[in-house]
């Protein structure tokens, strides 16, 4: 092994991460257990949390503020938004956090730090696929009582890459914005609210169609619409997708990450020095 | 590549294989702050550059010192040395020499400036012991995700897994969250884990090692088994009978660079030698801070040798000197310089005054210097602190005039060579002082009384 100054900019170390894959799952065991340990409802916590969330938008953005629906039942609309929307928001703020949360670990021991942004994005994975079970229950629960919902079954088979340009654009975001608050701890404010103005930015609580002609370009340009719609019209048979739109995500996505990787690659290796 | 892999091959042969060899390593860190610490402002000074227009963070009349692209501190520079296999190297010098940050470097946590160092195996620290052990989670489950941030792997670990709990004495509690755990318990299991993880190369600072003097010991034995099995040692300490007793050679790192490396007696003697330091001379430029009144204040103290140099440590077996300067400001009363030593214990070691016979009229307006020599082989080992008092007596009572306490420190070494008074024994001695005594020995012959 050679300890030297620079590593070139896209040498991740992938095979070293490999090799600590162990490290990584008891990173995402200890992030399970440790959050629910001491409750009473235990892991119940992952379906509660975004069953009252999409209760709450029910009751105000679907009943008060009557927000259209693309026509579907206003429950199961939320709940789709709500479950892929925070599998995003979660990714994003836990990476972010990396460096900070861990400087006092990163100071006395080396592994590859890439082990625990990694080890966020399997953790919430499982997080995003309890919470998707429980989004398919209530679906199945909706046709037998009569609803009519056609789901697409081809475009339910693209939910793996759906999930990974999630991932991806999660991942990407978080670990350059943690790599920045090594230096500057702005980010770590931005990021508090960023995430939830970026909400209302996507459409979450309101269809792409709700929005007019001439602004869809802005709500288009945000890389989560698509992820967004292309849930709702594969499981729901409702939502604004074309294939563009989606290879455009993909596009994004891949730049963040890889953007992401050479900043976090370059900061990993001296941030104990500034932070 | 590979006619080098032949070459050391072949060496290995004769000698044992170079397990670690350092080329010209550099370590640089920006002095003061890194950046402005926020966004903003970085931005606000990044336009300005861009307009050639000064600094607009700085107050008015403030100077621009440029430290963002000037001063830069550094931390190693160009060391090179290498290590043999089951070689136990310790690393001595004074704080701030570069000693962590050779660690540091080595057990790549931060990455050198330039230059490289080539390592042939796994290599773990002692430091770290703990490390990112979760209070919520169990004994069993620490174990295991300790043991992977360390680099084991979960077969490793499975293998080793009741040795670690053996080693620990938890085995009742090993389903129990380590909070419930006492200080004592959590402390072993966390050494436990790091001793059972056989790297091929141990870096231990001694300084950063955390626990009692009992848990100390246990890593000292633990560097102690693991030299003897081949594997090779780091070992950084301020306790030079340590390394003397368990190193085969020593770096002395003075300023970033190695001043030392060699055979540990020769090398310990060189550092008795080398610089001052600021812990061990204290000086008052502004008459108003300096302690003392209308009529004298202090205005230096310091440590020094024989040769009036100022010095931090001071070699068992040499006189020392504390040299006080002080300020006579108006005519009054006769002085009485006093000192006094405090050891790390807080034990008062010595009180002395003046006792020469000048000292019976007052001091004339102006500067006085005066020297207090204490004899080798007379302090025991350790930190030893200083405090001052210059007093005016009435009536066999002393009354302070300038008091400073804790003013210096310095610490007293035993090279261990032989001549002071522990003679040939290496560890460490309590007692406040450790005088060579004069010793005397009688001899009575057994009497006989079986007639023949």
């Amino acid at each position: 092994m050679i300890i030297q100054p620079q590593r070139s900019l896209l040498d991740l170390r992938l095979g070293e991460l490999w090799r600590y894959k162990d490290l990584v799952m008891l990173f995402v065991r200890r992030d399970f257990v440790s959050v629910y340990k001491q409750t009473i409802l235990g892991p119940l916590w992952y379906l509660i949390q975004p069953l009252l969330t999409t209760i709450t938008f029910t009751v105000i953005f679907g009943n008060i503020a009557s927000l259209p629906t693309d026509g579907l039942p206003q429950f199961l609309f939320y709940m789709s938004g709500t479950v892929v929307w925070s599998y995003f928001a979660n990714c994003l703020t836990k990476t972010s956090e990396t460096f900070v949360q861990n400087a006092n670990l990163f100071g006395k021991v080396y592994f590859p730090r890439l082990a625990v942004p990694v080890s966020i994005l399997i953790s919430n994975l499982i997080t995003f696929l309890i919470q998707f079970a429980m989004f398919l229950a209530f679906v199945l629960y909706f046709v037998l009582n009569g609803t009519s919902i056609q789901p697409n079954w081809l475009w339910i088979a693209l939910s793996p890459v759906l999930m990974l340009m999630m991932a991806g654009l999660g991942l990407g975001f978080g670990i350059i914005i943690s790599s920045l608050t090594t230096k500057y701890r702005d980010f770590r404010f931005l990021v508090q609210f960023g995430v939830q103005l970026l909400m209302y930015a996507t459409p979450v609580i309101y269809p792409a169609s709700s929005i007019p002609e001439r602004f869809q370009w802005v709500i288009q340009a945000n890389p989560m619409t698509p992820v967004i719609e292309a849930f709702r019209f594969a499981y729901l048979g409702a939502g604004t997708v074309n294939l563009n739109h989606l290879l455009y995500s993909f596009g994004f996505m891949l730049v963040v990450v890889i953007i992401g990787s050479i900043i976090f690659n370059r900061v990993e290796q001296t941030f104990m020095d500034t932070v | 590549m590979l006619p080098e892999c032949f070459a050391t091959g072949f060496l290995s042969l004769l000698v044992m294989p170079t397990v670690i060899s350092v080329e010209h390593l550099s370590k640089t860190y920006r002095l003061g702050q890194i950046s402005t610490g926020t966004f903003t402002n970085d931005l606000k000074l990044w336009w300005a550059k861009m307009r050639g227009k000064p600094n607009p963070l700085l107050r008015i009349g403030e100077k621009d010192i440029g430290n963002r692209n000037g001063e830069e501190l550094w931390a190693l520079k160009d060391v090179s040395f290498t290590v043999e296999q089951g070689e136990v190297l310790g690393i001595i010098g004074r704080n701030g020499a570069g000693k962590s940050t050779l660690l540091k470097i080595l057990s790549r946590v931060t990455a050198p400036t330039s230059g490289r160092i080539r390592v042939k195996g796994r290599v773990a620290s002692l430091l770290e012991v703990g490390t990112g052990f979760h209070p919520e989670l169990t004994g069993r489950e620490n174990i295991y995700l300790n043991g992977a941030i360390l680099g084991m792997s979960r077969l490793e670990i499975d293998h080793k897994f009741d040795e670690i709990v053996d080693f620990a004495e938890v085995e009742k509690f090993i389903d129990t969250p380590v909070k419930r755990y006492s200080s004592g318990m959590y402390v072993r299991l966390a050494f436990a884990v790091a001793a059972h993880l056989d790297p091929e190369i141990l870096l231990v600072d001694e300084v950063l090692a955390v626990g009692d003097a009992e848990f100390q010991k246990k890593c000292l034995g633990k560097m102690g088994d693991i030299s003897q099995t081949g594997r090779t040692v780091f070992f950084v300490s301020h306790n030079m009978s340590s390394i003397l007793r368990l190193s085969k050679r020593v770096l002395l790192i003075s300023k970033g660079t190695i001043e030392n490396l060699g055979q540990p007696e020769k090398v310990v003697d060189s550092y008795f030698k080398i610089g001052t330091d600021s812990l061990s001379h204290r000086e008052w430029i502004n008459n108003q801070d300096a302690p003392g009144n209308d009529m004298i204040r202090i205005r230096s103290v310091r440590v020094i040798n024989e040769h009036m140099q100022t010095i931090e440590t001071v070699d068992i077996r040499k006189k020392t000197g504390i040299e006080i300067i002080f300020e006579q400001i108006q005519l009054g009363e006769p002085i009485v310089p006093t000192i006094s030593l405090y050891n790390k214990e807080g034990q008062h070691v010595l009180i002395a005054i003046d006792t020469n016979n000048f000292w019976e009229n007052p001091c004339e307006i102006g500067f006085h210097t005066c020297t207090a020599w204490i004899p080798g082989n007379l302090l025991n080992e350790g930190r030893l602190s200083v405090s001052i008092a210059l007093n005016t007596h009435s009536s066999g009572a002393a009354i302070r005039q300038a008091v400073v306490r804790d003013v210096v420190v310095f610490q007293v070494l035993d090279p261990l060579v032989g001549d002071s008074a522990k003679g040939r024994f290496t560890g460490k001695w309590g007692g406040a002082v450790t005088p060579l005594l004069e010793w005397s020995r009688n001899y009575q012959a057994p009497i006989t009384t079986s007639g023949k």
